[in-house]
């Protein structure tokens, strides 16, 4: 295991799968407070049960891709996930977009809850459980999309799976002490960094599938990321100012 | 059918946020591709045409969704 590769995959496993059960907490929360914690937990599980069964089914179909096309097919999906993430953290770095707030979400997700138990009184403990549901396998796909595509390469699944297991328990954990969300979480900062690991692992493992002679070979990729970290700041900055001209 | 188009819409909506820049990535791809098939005398080439344009997309879309 080369720790220039191993260390960015299981840091980009574990920051991404911090934003995410970040994101699934608070619609968690949200159900719990306004119909239990049953409904929440029973949603949440099936979805975490879906999750475990989409790993598992999509093990054989990646073994179905040829290797020497392995790395670009990956390639290309990191690239256009990483850079659709960095393309909103910038958007929301500039103001362009509003930043998105855990405590804004929580009070919605509820809200809607409550309008939804009005005329549904019976059906309540479904639309709970469906709602926590659906926060859990929306957020939790593209934890395990993350996973596969940084580990999946270079033998490093297990390692990228410990990081992104590790990241959800410790927001489990801070939700089972806090019962809040957790609104003190960077999460744009997060998916900022996220955004410029992914997009130049993308790149990495595209021009590999192109038979591309990286200078360095893996050292490439911080330098990548940080290509994208200057490209991405001056973007913000850019952005800011052609803000300020349309106000 | 509208469980297979939600899920479908939900796959296809872990990539794509703003289509063109989809768009653009996948014909950045394209391009060193291409490079890469012709210019076998110089590899590199395929990967400069790929990061430099990969960092040339995210800059300009951006900043054109800044002035829209």
């Amino acid at each position: 295991m080369i720790w220039t590769t191993a260390a960015p995959a299981v840091t980009t496993a574990f920051l991404s799968s911090l934003v995410e059960a970040v994101e699934a907490l608070t619609i968690v929360l949200a159900v719990a407070s306004v119909c239990g914690w049953r409904p929440a937990a029973i949603g949440a599980l099936a979805g975490l049960a879906l999750l475990a069964f989409i790993v598992l089914a999509l093990r054989p179909l990646l073994d179905r891709i040829p290797l020497h096309l392995l790395p670009l097919v990956i390639g290309v999906l990191l690239l256009l996930f990483g850079m659709r993430w960095l393309r909103k953290a910038i958007l929301r770095a500039a103001g362009v977009i509003a930043l998105h707030d855990e405590a804004i979400a929580f009070a919605a997700e509820a809200e809607e809850l409550r309008d939804q138990a009005r005329p549904h009184e019976t059906r309540l403990d479904w639309l709970a459980g469906l709602a926590s549901f659906k926060a859990v396998v929306l957020e939790g796909l593209e934890v395990v999309f993350i996973v596969i595509a940084v580990g999946a390469g270079r033998g490093l699944l297990g390692a990228a799976s410990l990081g992104a297991l590790a990241a959800c328990l410790v927001v489990v954990a801070l939700g089972f002490i806090l019962h809040r969300p957790l609104t003190r979480v960077p999460e744009n900062t997060l998916k900022f960094a996220v955004g410029v690991v992914l997009s130049a692992f993308g790149v990495f493992w595209i021009g590999e599938g192109l038979s591309v002679p990286w200078p360095g070979e893996d050292f490439a990729i911080p330098v990548f990321a940080a290509l994208f970290l200057v490209v991405a700041l001056s973007a913000v900055v850019f952005s800011r100012g052609a803000l300020d001209q349309r106000i | 059918m509208t469980l297979l188009a939600t899920a479908f819409r939900m796959v296809v909506g872990l990539f794509v946020d703003d289509g063109s820049l989809a768009l653009s990535i996948i014909v950045i791809v394209l391009l060193a591709w291409i490079v890469a098939n012709l210019m076998t005398d110089m590899p590199l080439a395929a990967g400069v045409v790929l990061l430099a344009g990969s960092l040339g997309v995210l800059f300009a879309n951006t900043v054109k969704a800044a002035q829209r």
